[in-house]
């Protein structure tokens, strides 16, 4: 008689593979949002071990702001290429030709309008009923009351006070026409679990992540990457210096901090995240605020 | 940290937690309080937290509001209470466990039952002032029915009862006596104080004469159960894959997530309705084939013969059929704001089936306090009862005290699509 156990990666990854198969049998026209961060990355693959040796049955949709890293870009074009994803990238041309940024007009609106609007309108545009998103319930306190398939109204919406139970792992994907789901298979990893599993798995990811000399901005305790081309970001009295430090997390680059680190493989990236005292958030500017992401979900951003 | 203790996170098992209890009982102080000496909350997480704003260092735990931790959301802040499941996770060297805090209040009864369907140990939390309360039995019966397979039963703010021995005694007494009505009999009770960390992961000085686990010990202890090759193998097809590309123009695989037992390349199987059989071929993973599979692990098994299979199939081996039911018997948990009466039409999902089924009859309806069964017409919202279910078309399940994956369902209203029922195949 032998007895079969998985580890707890091997079961989280068996049971997000479960949710996005659950998701391709019930939906007509599902997305994967594709951030071409890390958690993006570990989502992208699992989706990929899912219908392995069939290629994805979906598109990968990536909603640009413009502000985005420059290494970002680079990666998501070559590795969607390399792996033969259709990756869709779309913007909300209205507000960047409008000139929308962080700084003259505040994160909130910048985020809304770049990132939110943006979102519902492409999610609008492609007519998708569900979309895969890589939001884990570790990173924020609304985010850890989510369920795993998140119920959008008409308008994109999220409404937390009245979440469909969720039994078991049935998920019920009965919509009426013009709603949609939010699903977020990897909800049960927290970001020691995604380091770990990239390195396990040899994901590939942005080089970013790994320490590096990089011209920083020091504002208060945060580490803004300085470039070229955003230098009028900078305010009065900041001087770019040469830093050794890497990316936690990814977003647009006037609006995440870097931290100070020597990590420059997986190993001592993983031994980092042990260690860690403070969460990856922290280095995101449009988190800080008493409600800022519940707020933002309710307005139907992820 | 050393490459070492890398490698033994790497092999850590996952266990899924869920506390459950009366409002006020403690819950959310409980999980703020493990999140806080696991040191799985970070320190931002805990600023965000404390008592006294403009702090930028925390000395103790006293400072903090341990329940804020969980209870995420800007309506539950306000009002003070848990509405929602909060799921936060922490790890010890040797286990990860994810915790599901539940709300108390009875009408948020469904959001509970959503925490501990996926949980294989729940705490049930009780306030040593007060005693097992109404929601304490009603959380306690739902478990049982769930057949949650550990049940530890917290008594809590033992401070505020002078950490009173005889205190602990009763209540331990009172809940064993009504766990002893549904037949639950291992319940595993520890006197706590979540507020002050008195038996949750430390000791502490003031019970001495409890000589029992802390409650983190007994987590770590729980024995997480694998599958063993004599468990009946489930494979309900979730989809088929059939990339029909130039070097795959003929491949067709059946896509799913084991629901028990194990398989292995050359088994014998059969597809469940067709009654065809044929033989395993390949178990394919993007990794490289596998020799042999198992619970719950997500795999794509290949057979030797062409058969017709599609989603809501299911693969067993001979020596373990199952026969066609069109009719069931269940207990279910309403969880529907209107209520369920006979001759109502429903979707009922089972594994990777959705079909429509009527309510025939209700059996009964439990009293959550004598657990006597009372005639009734209809369930209400939070009403648990026996129920008789005939279907449009046959479906292929164990009992769920067999088999949780096969043996449970979901109930979907038909007008506005929400999960109103969960069932438990009798
Ligand atoms: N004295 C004392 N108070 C506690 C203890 N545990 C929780 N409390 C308090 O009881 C109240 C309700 O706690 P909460 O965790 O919100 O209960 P929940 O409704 O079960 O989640 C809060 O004011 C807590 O500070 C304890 O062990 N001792
Ligand atoms: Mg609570």
């Amino acid at each position: 008689m032998s007895e079969h156990k998985l580890t707890q990666l091997k079961a989280l990854e068996a049971e997000s593979i479960h949710i996005i198969r659950e998701v391709v049998a019930e939906f007509r026209n599902p997305v994967m949002l594709y951030s071409v961060g890390k958690d993006s990355s570990v989502l992208l693959h699992l989706a990929r071990k899912a219908f392995y040796p069939a290629p994805l049955p979906f598109s990968l949709l990536h909603v640009d702001t413009g502000f985005k890293f420059k290494e970002m870009y680079e990666f998501r074009d070559n590795y969607c290429k390399e792996i033969g994803a259709d990756l869709i990238v779309r913007r909300n041309e209205d507000a960047i030709a409008k000139g929308m940024n962080p700084k003259d007009h505040g994160v909130a609106r910048c985020c809304g309008a770049l990132k939110t609007q943006g979102l519902l309108d492409a999610l609008e545009e492609g007519g998708y009923d569900a979309a895969f998103g890589g939001a884990r319930r570790d990173e924020e306190r609304s985010r850890a009351k989510e369920r795993v398939f998140s119920m959008r109204d008409e308008f994109g919406q999220w409404d937390p006070k009245n979440q469909r139970p969720e039994l078991w792992s049935i998920y019920n994907g009965r919509i009426h026409e013009g709603e949609s789901v939010r699903v977020f298979p990897i909800s049960n990893w927290t970001e020691m679990d995604i380091w770990l599993y990239i390195k396990e798995e040899g994901i590939p990811i942005v080089p970013l992540y790994f320490a590096k000399e990089r011209p920083m901005i020091e504002r208060g305790e945060m580490l803004i990457p300085y470039y070229e081309e955003n230098k009028d970001q900078l305010l009065e009295g900041e001087e770019p210096k040469m830093i050794m430090s890497r990316f936690r997390t990814l977003g647009c680059s006037p609006c995440t901090g870097a931290v100070r680190s020597s990590a420059v493989n997986m190993t001592e990236i993983v031994a980092e995240a042990a260690a860690a005292r403070r969460s990856e958030r922290e280095t995101r500017i449009i988190d800080h605020g008493a409600n800022s992401m519940e707020d933002k979900k309710k307005e139907g951003y992820f | 940290m050393t490459e070492l203790n890398l490698e033994l996170t790497k092999e850590i098992e996952l266990l899924r937690l869920v506390t459950v209890g009366s409002v006020d009982d403690g819950k959310s102080t409980l999980i703020g309080r493990l999140l806080v000496d696991t040191k799985g909350a970070f320190e931002d997480q805990l600023l965000a937290v404390r008592k006294k704003k403009g702090e930028t260092k925390i000395a103790s735990a006293a400072e903090i509001d341990l329940a804020m931790l969980t209870d995420g959301l800007s309506a539950e802040r306000e009002q003070g209470i848990t509405i929602d499941v909060a799921y936060r996770y922490f790890a010890t060297p040797k286990r990860k466990f994810i915790m599901a805090d539940c709300p108390g209040h009875e009408q948020y009864t469904r959001n509970m039952v959503t925490g501990a369907s996926t949980a294989s140990a729940a705490i049930i939390l009780i306030d040593a002032r007060n005693g097992v309360m109404p929601q304490t039995k009603r959380h306690t019966h739902i478990l049982s029915l769930l057949g949650m397979p550990h049940l530890i039963v917290a008594i809590n703010k033992m401070d505020m009862v002078d950490h009173d021995q005889a205190t602990f005694e009763r209540i331990r007494q009172d809940i064993t006596d009504y766990c002893a009505m549904q037949g639950i009999k291992d319940l595993i009770c520890i006197p706590m104080s979540a507020l002050n960390g008195d038996m949750v992961a430390v000791r502490g000085e003031n019970m001495p004469w409890y000589d029992g686990p802390t409650l983190l010990e007994t987590f770590e202890s729980l024995p997480v159960l694998g599958q063993l090759d004599e468990q009946a193998f489930r494979f309900p097809v979730q989809l088929v894959n059939r990339p029909q590309t130039a070097d795959l123009p003929d491949y067709r695989g059946f896509m799913g997530t084991i629901a028990s037992g194990t398989v292995k390349v050359g088994d014998k199987v059969m597809v469940l309705p067709t009654g065809k059989s044929s033989t395993v071929k390949e178990i394919v993973m993007f990794d490289g084939n596998l020799d042999e599979a198992f619970a719950p692990q997500s795999v794509t098994i290949t057979l030797t013969d062409e058969i017709d299979i599609s989603r809501g199939d299911m693969l067993v081996r001979g020596d373990s059929m199952l026969e066609p039911q069109k009719e069931i018997t269940a207990n279910v948990c309403w969880i529907g704001d209107e209520p369920l009466e006979p001759r109502k039409k429903y979707w009922m999902k089972h594994t990777t089936n959705t079909l429509k089924a009527m309510v025939t009859d209700i059996d009964f309806k439990t009293d959550i306090h004598s657990l006597e069964h009372e005639q009734s017409d209809q369930l209400a919202m939070n009403e648990i009862g026996q129920i008789q279910l005939k279907l449009l078309k046959p479906i292929y399940a164990d009992t769920y005290a067999n088999n949780r994956a096969t043996g449970s369902f979901i109930l979907i209203d038909g007008f506005t699509n929400n999960t109103v029922g969960a069932g438990m195949i009798i």
